[in-house]
Parts: structure tokens; C-alpha cells; sequence
């Protein structure tokens, strides 16, 4: 998703050599004295204005994520606990889903259904792990929600596995904690808010399109919420934690909205 | 209507753009520039059309996250201004000094007049017909770009706004088609504002003293019902 982070192309590496304004200094103050074209040269040369790229300091991302903070308080205030997200047909069901993760699709490490467990952590008061047959004995729910990437791109998923609500109530979970965390197998990690989590379209996926979840998209269990970004649905999930502590999580840490509700 | 001051009259005369315009027209035009730029960033993360990508000397943020970080900053500036500015206007009677009454000779008069260069600017306290119809179309389009961003922002918590526009993919288009009519607004509007430095300068000084009355003399032929 947000593979490409080569420096710019269009963006000079040293500063403007200024040699060649002063030698064409008469031309520049002849063409100033227009004054249609003095506007827009000084917009130009604003874009050419490279030493200062005010996005990348310090003290404006901080502010900028102090806005973002802000803005998950707004998000959460705005969130209608029963409200659900619209569903679709399954002839509507995009197949295979679409892959996205901080890597490419080569590069997935599968994880090993026989051996995999699902840890659970925090405030929970049956931490026993559970294994994925247990998990597919669960009641299962299937929605066919939008799935939509921060990048803009969208489709429609039909996914099904335990719903998030009933499981964290079967663990004994304290539902009046604050987040819940994933950990997942490629060192990944999200958080959502208690919410969001109780939310009836939020469910623990073990099948795509009645299949179990390929190997790239999860395999063996992974979240699916109608009501959050793409990235905030934690894929091969191996621990689930509930606490009321926050942690910046994968992508917040690099600055993405952490609470990135749809 | 530019020389002699007629300010004498009772009421205290006012400028042709009072502070609180100023300070709004600029703080938009801020907010515009951020929005933009960053708005062009987040497209370039999935292009809605192959043959356009911005290049990222013109976009704002060098990441992802940077620019919609400045998005979603530069939303609150943008509304906040922007519902002051539509609230202001109403309320003052500005809008209806300003833009209205708004007929369909007068605009296919100052059209031709446009498009044979005639228009005069001699009288900045009085908008043309092409004047009034691209400030209300502007206004429409800054009303919708802010309702098809809220329908792009929050698609579920807003699912039915967002059904109004249909998939997820004809909102991001109504949107960017907003932004390029934004775009092609500007354009003109600072050419003219260029070449005509004056209505620039009224901008930033507040202009000619007007009365509160719609402007009196010259504008009587359209003197408000």
C-alpha cells in the first residue's frame, strides 16, 4: 500500500543554482514589469522552493498530529454504535480479495494452520489460547461488506468467522475497556476502539467466499470491520489484546490516522 | 465612482470589501491551497485516470500520511471559513447586494461583452452578470466538494449521503470534478485579479468607500425589489 517511498523525481536534490537568474537579470525585470507574468513566476518559483519543504519538519508535524488527534476524538463522537455499513450480493463479491500489506504479495510468509494460536492478553479473564479448529467450531457470520484502502481503491468482500462481539463476551473481556489490540505474524500490529469492536459487522474472518482465507489475505484468522479503513483490519492475527492503554500501532506510528473510521 | 469621495452623506459609508470579507477571502484562499495540494497528493495513491498523476513538485506532502494529514487539517479551516463566510454573506444581505438580481438578458449580454473584450472594470463595486454566475457556481461547488468529502470521509457513519452519489468511486469523481472546477475558477479569477490589479489591491485595502446601499447610482436599473 505504501510500498513506494522513493524521493522525489520532480524535486532538485541541492538548492536552485541562482547563476542563472543574475546573468538574465535584465530579462527577469523586463518580464516583472508585466504584470500578469509577475504573479505567476512568483508562483512557480514558490514550487521551486525546495530547501524548505515545510511538511517535513519537526515542529509542523507535530502539529499536524496534533490535528490528527484531535480528529480521532471527532471520529468517535460522529460513530454510530448500531448504525450498519451497507452489504452487498455475493454476485457483487470481488475474487480473489485485493491484496495489501507493507509489503508485496510475494514476500507473505504463510502462516501454519496445525500449529498456529490464538493468544489473548489484557484485560481478559480466560486467556486460554485457542486453536484454529476451536475457532472454526464457533457460531460463524458472514457479511459482504465494502472494503475500502486509505489509497482510494475499493471492493466488495463476503467474509465470515465468529462475531468480535460475542467472542470477546465468551473470553469474559472487559467490554468496557478502551482498545483492542492485534499482533499479528508479520510483526504487524492494530488497535481499534471498544466501539468499533462491539460493533455488529466486526468479526474475526477464518473464510473468504465460503473458502477458508487464503494464505496472503490472513490465513489463518483475521479482522474484518465495515467500519474502519482497510489497514486498520489486522490480517494473520496470532494475539488479541484488551487494555485501556494506547499504543501507536503500524501505521500511526508513521503517521496514518489512528482511528481511520469510514 | 473612483475619485470623489461621496462619503459626506449621513450614514457612515463602508468599504467595497469590509475586514471581515478580507480576512475570510484570505484565509479561504489558504485553506484552498492546502486542500489542493494535499488533495492531489492522496489522488496520486490511486489515480482515478491513468493519464493524470500529479507531479510532486505541485503536491503537498512528501508521503501519503503527510498529505492527508494536511487534508484533514486543512478541512477544518476550509468549512469552519467557509460556513462563517455563507452565514456572513446571508445574513449582512451581502449575497443579495452583490449577486442578485441575476437575469438572463444581462447574462448573455456581458457574455458577448466578455468574449469581445468590452467588459469594463472601471466600477469594482458592481458585479457583471459573468461575475455573479461564476461567484454563485463557485459557491455551489465549495457546498458540494465539502458534502461528497464528508460522503468520501465518513461513507458508513454517512451511508446515506453516500448512497446519494452511488458506489464509493462516484464520489471520489464528484469530488476531484469539483476540485478541477475549483482549479479552473482560479485561474481565471487570478488572471483577471491580475490583470485588473486594482480589484487585487481592494482585496488586501478593502477598496473604494461604497454605501451600505447597494451601489446607488450606477446599479439603479437593477435596484433590489
Amino acid at each position: 500500500m505504501f510500498r513506494t517511498r522513493t524521493p522525489s523525481l520532480f524535486r532538485p536534490q541541492k538548492p536552485i543554482d541562482q547563476r542563472v537568474l543574475t546573468q538574465h537579470r535584465a530579462l527577469v525585470d523586463d518580464i516583472n514589469r508585466r504584470g500578469l507574468l509577475r504573479g505567476a513566476i512568483s508562483l512557480g518559483a514558490l514550487t521551486l522552493l525546495t530547501g524548505c519543504d515545510v511538511t517535513e519538519e519537526e515542529p509542523v508535524q507535530k502539529a499536524l498530529r496534533a490535528v490528527s488527534a484531535w480528529n480521532d476524538r471527532v471520529q468517535a463522537a460522529m460513530f454510530r454504535p448500531d448504525h450498519l455499513a451497507p452489504t452487498f450480493s455475493a454476485a457483487e463479491v470481488v475474487k480473489p480479495p485485493r491484496f495489501n500489506a507493507y509489503y508485496d504479495i510475494e514476500d507473505v510468509k504463510p502462516v501454519s494452520g496445525a500449529t498456529w494460536k490464538l493468544e489473548l492478553a489484557g484485560r481478559i479473564d480466560d486467556k486460554r489460547p485457542w486453536t484454529a479448529q476451536q475457532l472454526y467450531a464457533l457460531p460463524e457470520q458472514e457479511i459482504i461488506i465494502r472494503h475500502i484502502c486509505v489509497e482510494g481503491w475499493d471492493y466488495i468482500g463476503q467474509w465470515s468467522g465468529v462475531n468480535l462481539k460475542s467472542f470477546l463476551q465468551q473470553v469474559g473481556a472487559d467490554l468496557t475497556a478502551k482498545y483492542v489490540y492485534f499482533h499479528c505474524a508479520d510483526d504487524y500490529t492494530e488497535s481499534i476502539d471498544m466501539a468499533a469492536a462491539l460493533h455488529p459487522q466486526t468479526i474475526l474472518a477464518t473464510r473468504y467466499a465460503n473458502e477458508p482465507i487464503a494464505d496472503p489475505f490472513g490465513y489463518p484468522l483475521r479482522l474484518r470491520t465495515s467500519t474502519k479503513l482497510g489497514y486498520k483490519n489486522a490480517k494473520w492475527i496470532k494475539a488479541i489484546e484488551v487494555t485501556n492503554s494506547f499504543t501507536e500501532t503500524f501505521w500511526s506510528k508513521q503517521g496514518f490516522n489512528w482511528f481511520a473510521g469510514i | 465612482m473612483a475619485a470623489p469621495p461621496v462619503k459626506s452623506i449621513a450614514r457612515q459609508a463602508g468599504r467595497l470589501h469590509p475586514l471581515p470579507v478580507r480576512i475570510m477571502h484570505w484565509t479561504n484562499a489558504v485553506a484552498i491551497f492546502i486542500m489542493i495540494g494535499s488533495g492531489w497528493k492522496i489522488y496520486n495513491d490511486d489515480v482515478l485516470f491513468g493519464f493524470l498523476h500529479f507531479p510532486d513538485a505541485v503536491v503537498i506532502g512528501k508521503w501519503a500520511q503527510y498529505g492527508l494529514q494536511w487534508h484533514f487539517f486543512g478541512m477544518w479551516i476550509f468549512v469552519i471559513n467557509g460556513l462563517a463566510y455563507l452565514i456572513y454573506g446571508i445574513a449582512t444581505g451581502r449575497f443579495r447586494q452583490k449577486l442578485f438580481p441575476l437575469s438572463l438578458r444581462e447574462i448573455l449580454v456581458t457574455v458577448g461583452d466578455a468574449l469581445r473584450f468590452r467588459l469594463a472594470h472601471d466600477d469594482l463595486t458592481h458585479y457583471n452578470a459573468v461575475q455573479k454566475i461564476l461567484y454563485l457556481g463557485i459557491m455551489a461547488v465549495g457546498v458540494l466538494i465539502v458534502i461528497s468529502g464528508l460522503a468520501l470521509w465518513k461513507p458508513v457513519q454517512f451511508s446515506e449521503l453516500a448512497s446519494l452519489f452511488g458506489n464509493f468511486q462516484t464520489i471520489r469523481l464528484v469530488h476531484f470534478f469539483c476540485m478541477s472546477a475549483i482549479v479552473a475558477f482560479l485561474v481565471v479569477h487570478v488572471t483577471l485579479a491580475l490583470l485588473v490589479p486594482k480589484s487585487l489591491a481592494a482585496m488586501l485595502t478593502g477598496g473604494p468607500a461604497v454605501d451600505d446601499k447597494p451601489a446607488a447610482a450606477d446599479a439603479a436599473t437593477e435596484a433590489t425589489p
